[in-house]
């Protein structure tokens, strides 16, 4: 008997019972699909929080009042805010960066009939560098507005969109809370980053703000970008000595502010949806082995009721080895097309997926033959015992099963 | 005159031979002698029916003539060699190429056509798909259903079946043909038309055939009948002699 004549004897009887042949392979279907979509998804955001980091801006640091270890009640709310001297100095005395001092909040929005809840910050003209958020249309800040903190803001694509309707708002007047304000820019697109519309922003002078909006001259966070790469981290330890210097703090751990690098961010972004691929990976492993412990029940079954057929097969000169390999390629046939069809539909719906969540769509060729492989791995090992069972079948008790 | 089957001694031309077997189930007080010392040779082309109530061990005598079953004493030559002494896949190579099987219920693969089902032993005899094709042909030709080829065994008569299952156990040209009741699962009509069909093959092949009836009609149609009772074989000579 050769290898072609046992395939198509297997796909022969598949083909014999095609309803149950389909129920029997979905479970594998679906265990295969589900690993390697989840995987796949899984790489998709970890790849999609690496490369929103990076449009956050690179060689970024995040300067915070509080500590970076949040404990109960939260020490953060505790300490004290930055002033615009913070910034000042830290121009001054350390070289080779950009600092963008900034202070959000949130404000109602009116444009004509519409209005909305829309994120304000306050900042200076370093913002658009040191955050990679350019001005598409219009100007930056004039010296005198950020002086002066005048009503003039900077809006984002979003609020065109939906509040402009699509028109051009440059030199119109918005509300924002209450005041108004003259629209002198309009920022490059973002799209969403970590759940985030970026573009539903509203940038106006840091004064602005202050005044304005929150009533308060406090600095709540600091951006700094060194303009060297790779001096980053000379640069966080000089921001980290001037500002223990300057709020008389005698060693690091009695820090009242923190530090952040876009990069130390990233990466404990990435490990943990690297954790997260792991565990939905694993549970989907899980229902890949109930997959392949459906492929076992439903050959067992087949091997009884097709007993008689064994009986024959033995009969007529098939050998124990014979009959084995037969069931055996059956169900690596059944696990190997489920685990095909798996794949597809695993990569069809990471596809779709990445496409509504406007995810970057990664294909993994490790993970797609690593899925294949267990499949078949799975029909070699759930299939074994039944096929056994067949091969080992005394030719006359199954001659007589009814 | 056969009447004491050990007194003769084995021709040489028996296909194959039996001494004194013993055929055992179970142990000490639920054992069962389904043989009880049988002794018979057969001779190459001969025509055998076995007859005897059920229990008598002719089923039994069938599986180990057969290659199907080993006895538990006693020595069964097929061929002149010792099946006792061969492994399970020396008997299963031995039906391959020397026996096909004939059933009372066809035993036909459900949903496969009759071509692929003749096909079958030669599947596993190693032969080639065009080759195998058209020996299985032939083998339908020879029982007249060259043209029903296509069909699976649930469109065709009881008999058609029948015919499938004589051309699946010929395909191979066996040199021994064992039929369980052939006819028991067919009417009278049928049944006669099939052991015409068998007489017939037997005449043209030469080929040997044992075949267990209950039917001393049909048994007629051998020209040897072997009736068993309770293990033994009891009476053994022509149709003539044993049936009256």
């Amino acid at each position: 008997m050769n290898a072609l004549d046992t395939l198509l004897m297997a796909l022969q009887a598949i083909a014999r019972n095609k309803l149950r042949s389909f129920l029997t392979t979905l479970g594998i279907i679906i265990g295969v699909g589900s690993v390697v979509a989840m995987v796949h998804l899984g790489q998709s955001a970890t790849r999609s929080v690496t490369e929103s980091i990076a449009s956050i801006g690179s060689n970024l640091l995040f300067v915070m009042p509080g500590t970076s270890q949040r404990g109960p009640g939260g020490l953060r709310s505790t300490a004290e805010p930055f002033e615009m001297d913070d910034v000042i100095a830290m121009r001054n005395e350390i070289s080779g960066i950009l600092v963008a001092p900034s202070i959000s909040t949130s404000a109602t929005v009116v444009i004509g009939n519409a209005n909305e809840s829309i994120p304000v910050t306050g900042t200076s003209n370093e913002y658009f560098t040191v955050r990679n958020h350019a001005v598409e249309f219009g100007r930056m800040f004039s010296e005198n507005e950020l002086i002066a903190g005048d009503a003039v803001c900077i809006i984002g694509k979003t609020l065109i969109e939906e509040m402009y309707l699509g028109q051009d708002p440059l030199g119109s007047t918005l509300r924002v809370g209450r005041t108004a304000c003259r629209v002198i820019g309009v920022l490059e697109e973002k799209g969403q980053s970590m759940g985030q519309d970026r573009d539903k922003a509203i940038i106006m002078p840091l004064k602005s703000v202050q005044r304005r909006l929150v009533g308060k001259l406090d600095v709540q966070s600091i951006f700094v970008s060194a303009l060297v790469d790779g001096t980053t981290q000379q640069v966080q330890q000089d921001i980290e000595s001037l500002l223990r210097q300057r709020r008389h703090i005698d060693t690091p751990k009695n820090d009242d502010f923190y530090v952040r690098d876009t990069q130390d961010i990233a990466e404990a972004l990435a490990r943990t949806t690297n954790t997260l691929t792991i565990l939905l990976g694993a549970i989907a492993a899980v229902s890949l082995l109930v997959g392949g412990i459906g492929i076992m029940n439903i050959m067992l079954v087949s091997v009884t009721e097709r007993t008689r057929e064994i009986g024959i097969r033995l009969a007529i000169g098939a050998r124990t080895h014979d009959v084995l390999t037969q069931f055996l390629v059956e169900s690596i046939v059944l696990s190997t097309i489920g685990g095909l069809i798996g794949l597809v539909l695993g990569v069809g719906g990471t596809w779709l997926v990445t496409q509504q969540l406007d995810m970057p769509f990664v294909l993994s060729p490790g993970i797609m033959l690593l899925g294949f492989s267990f499949s078949v791995a799975i029909g070699i090992i759930f299939g074994f015992f039944p096929a056994r069972k067949a091969a080992l079948l005394n030719p006359i008790d199954a001659l007589r099963h009814e | 005159m056969r009447k004491d089957a050990t007194a003769i001694p084995a021709p040489d031309n028996a296909l194959l031979q039996m001494h004194d077997i013993y055929k055992i189930y179970g142990e000490g007080s639920t054992e069962v002698k389904a043989l009880n010392g049988v002794s018979l040779n057969i001779n190459a082309g001969e025509f055998v029916a076995v007859m005897g109530p059920s229990g008598s061990g002719k089923s039994t005598c069938m599986n180990i003539l057969g290659c199907l079953d080993v006895p538990s004493y006693g020595e069964y030559l097929f061929r002149g060699v010792d099946v006792g002494k061969l492994s399970l896949d020396e008997l299963a190579l031995l039906r391959r190429h020397f026996m096909g099987f004939v059933f009372q219920s066809f035993n036909l693969l459900p949903r496969v056509s009759a071509l692929n089902n003749v096909e079958l032993p030669l599947i596993y005899a190693g032969i080639k798909r065009s080759q195998r094709q058209k020996m299985a042909l032939q083998a339908l030709e020879i029982v007249g259903l060259g043209k029903r080829a296509s069909a699976t065994p649930n469109q065709l008569s009881g008999g058609q079946q029948q015919r499938v299952a004589i051309a699946r156990a010929l395909v191979t040209q066996p040199s021994l043909l064992l039929a369980d009741e052939p006819t028991g699962n067919l009417d009278s009509s049928m049944a006669h038309e099939i052991m015409h069909e068998l007489k017939k093959i037997r005449d043209e092949s030469g080929i040997t055939i044992i075949m267990v009836t209950h039917e001393a009609e049909i048994a007629r149609y051998a020209e040897r009948v072997l009736y068993f009772v309770d293990g033994k074989l009891l009476k053994d000579g022509t149709p003539d002699e044993v049936l009256t």
